[in-house]
């Protein structure tokens, strides 16, 4: 008898530990209240919105996908504590963090778990550092920040360029590039402005513009940032064109900055305006789902997921050690798996190829105005 | 030229700004004691209520009448009535000390039922230049400079030329003998605090616009203002407004020709300087209370 309930009980253990085995389990670190709260958000509905789509067709070879989501409150410290927490728990990938700065401090303790981490993050060196682990979901600022420098020579025939850039390693990171290419084509740079993350009065810093009298401004700021200082360029009358990147132009500067932001051009790796039919239904979806039209981090969040459908499906198996060298070099066609929206390779540093949009924007709207196609 | 008037104005307008909330800070400490370190966060607060005024479907301007009313219900009948009487009795730190801790609440609070994400906010004032003396100046700038000087101005006149007024100033000064004299202290006390309430629903009214609203944007404005308080003299309301015309002012400046990075240390510096030569602050008298 008592050996009969023995075998009992261990019976239910073992269905419950394999019913518990049946879900994979990706762990998500984002900047979800801070100043980064606008990339945190949407990265994070854009992740919820593509293990809904995936488990609803599913899952990954038959198995369900789960996310924890944590709070990085935009600190790289807390992010540092979120991920190891995160780690501890043995997750299949690591999704996140956003920030640059939160990326750079918690790469190393996901590379040393050998799990794969997915991020968000844009700034230089993210991916060289050799990390193997490491892998984007848009643009490093090497990609970017030439595409942009050419674009401000060449089509705005700037010859006096003003650059305004956000005192973080995402911000120094694509100023150190611009300021690099800038100089290398030959237009000058009049002033070179650092801000703080945060900031919320940009008079002294548009008056040194104002007086510094460019032919164009590189603005390159945070979101939130990126709103007050276009309000505060159009309070001042400063009418030099404006570029930046997608932080200068996204749905939530346009949303914030309202009729500041006419006219401000920007390079953008993803943009929910593209003209993709991929990207369009996704936009719909999500749309449909939050309520809101969400900005490239809600594409990135979305991204990530379907890299790790990819990746796992073509390995055939879940298996955390071998995820990240099979995603390294792969080319994940959007014809074979729509989630991943546009067809993209990845390098051997984790970085990405992948067509790219020059996009103004129009009465509130971003407008595509050049579709820069995938360089390989 | 040009740039230095532009920081003027804008400097002038930002210090228009930290003036109304440093005028609180001094009027709160004439009448009771109480330094308010959540003020900032009651600048915060404000432009959350107009907006959920707005969402539930009023007109901009209903919606700013009814923020201004549920501020001063808010920030001033009900946060005189369930914390500042009660700890009052208990010291000026353990009230100071509420008044953080109530700060850390408004904003969590903030950020519980709206969004940790900025909103963007109506301005009362047309965007558009104009131009004054050959330089073009932004209405806004001219606009919240407006607002604030007749705010200013309409506080001052009440106090100085009004029955009212002189009795708020004896009851500050005072209560004991105000009180043998008829002057109703309890209800001047809290008439301040009413006061309080007002302007900084106004201070909301008049930033929100350019800093957005946000939970964490009271934070910056509650220590620019306090630093003006100081600066100015904390026992004087003309002091509170040089201050924050001049912090404001100087921040601008600092930004421009010292040093991006520095900027904010400058007005620290400043309030050091006034701290070891001047304790009373510029326009502050000591020992003693005025409202």
């Amino acid at each position: 008898m008592k050996s009969t309930l023995l075998v009992g009980a261990l019976l239910t253990v073992m269905t419950a530990t394999s019913a518990l085995a049946q879900a994979i389990k990706l762990a998500d670190v984002a900047e979800l209240s801070g100043g980064g709260a606008t990339v945190g958000t949407n990265w994070k509905n854009g992740i919820d919105l593509a293990i809904e789509e995936i488990n609803a067709k599913g899952g990954v070879l038959g198995r369900k996908l789960e996310v924890t989501h944590a709070d990085s409150q935009s600190n790289p410290g807390v992010a540092r504590a979120q991920v190891q927490k995160a780690l501890d728990a043995e997750p299949y990938v690591l999704l996140g963090p956003g920030y640059s700065g939160s990326v750079k401090v918690t790469a190393p303790l996901a590379a040393e778990a050998g799990i794969a981490q997915i991020m968000g993050g844009e700034a230089a060196e993210l991916t060289q550092a050799g990390n193997k682990f490491l892998f984007r979901t848009s643009f490093g600022q090497q990609s970017s920040m030439p595409k942009v420098a050419k674009y401000i020579h060449d089509e705005m025939k700037a010859k006096t360029v003003a650059v305004v850039w956000v005192n973080n390693d995402f911000g120094r990171g694509g100023r150190d590039v611009v300021v690099k290419e800038l100089d290398r084509l030959g237009s000058k740079v009049v002033a070179d402005l650092s801000t703080e993350a945060g900031q919320a009065d940009f008079a002294a810093d548009v008056g040194k513009i104002k007086a510094a009298n460019p032919d164009a401004v590189f603005v390159y700021l945070n979101e939130e940032e990126s709103a007050r200082i276009l309000k505060e360029l159009k309070r001042q009358g400063v009418t030099a064109p404006l570029m930046g990147e997608t932080t200068l132009i996204g749905q939530k500067v346009i949303e914030l900055a309202g009729d500041a932001a006419n006219g401000a051009r920007g390079h953008v790796g993803l943009t929910t305006d593209a003209p993709v039919d991929l990207i369009k239904a996704f936009r719909e979806k999500f749309s449909k789902k939050y309520n809101y039209v969400p900005d490239h981090n809600g594409l990135k969040g979305y991204l990530a997921v379907y890299m790790v459908k990819a990746t796992t499906e073509k390995m055939g198996k879940v298996d955390p050690k071998k995820f990240a060298d099979t995603l390294h070099g792969l080319t994940i066609k959007a014809a074979d798996e729509p989630g991943i929206l546009m067809d993209v390779t990845f390098s051997d540093t984790g970085d990405i190829d992948r067509q790219s949009f020059l996009v103004e924007v129009v009465e509130g709207k971003q407008v595509v105005k050049q579709v820069l196609p995938k360089v390989k | 030229m040009s740039n230095l008037f532009d920081l003027l104005v804008a400097g002038l307008a930002t210090g228009a700004i930290y003036a109304l909330v440093a005028v609180g800070f001094t009027l709160l400490w004439q009448t009771s004691q109480t330094i308010n370190f959540a003020q900032g966060e009651f600048v915060m607060l404000p432009a959350f209520l107009i907006l959920a005024a707005m969402h539930v479907g009023a007109p901009f301007w209903l919606a700013i009448i009814l923020g201004i009313l549920l501020s001063m219900i808010l920030l001033g009948l009900a946060f005189k009535l369930l914390l500042v009487d009660p700890m009052m009795r208990h010291g000026v730190l353990p009230l100071a000390i509420a008044t953080m801790a109530l700060a850390i609440g408004i904003k969590e609070a903030v950020k519980q039922f709206f969004s940790a994400e900025a909103s963007p906010f109506p301005s009362i004032v047309p965007t558009g230049d104009i131009s004054i003396l050959g330089q073009s100046v932004s209405l806004q700038s001219i606009g919240v400079l407006v607002v604030a000087i007749l705010a200013v101005v309409g506080l001052t006149t009440l106090l100085n030329r009004t029955s009212l007024g002189h009795q708020m100033q004896a009851a500050a000064q005072n209560p004991t003998v105000a009180r043998i004299i008829g002057v109703p202290v309890e209800r001047m006390i809290l008439l301040t605090f009413l006061i309080n309430a007002f302007l900084v629903a106004l201070a909301s009214l008049l930033i929100t616009p350019i800093y957005l609203a946000k939970f964490s944007s009271g934070e910056v404005l509650g220590q620019a203002a306090f630093i003006a308080a100081i600066v100015g003299g904390f026992n004087q309301v003309r002091g509170a407004i040089a201050g924050g015309l001049l912090i404001g002012v100087l921040d601008n400046l600092a930004a421009a020709y010292v040093s991006m990075q520095y900027r904010a240390a400058v007005p620290m510096l400043f309030l050091i300087a006034v701290i070891l030569f001047r304790p009373q602050g510029l326009l502050g008298r000591a020992e003693e209370r005025t409202v």
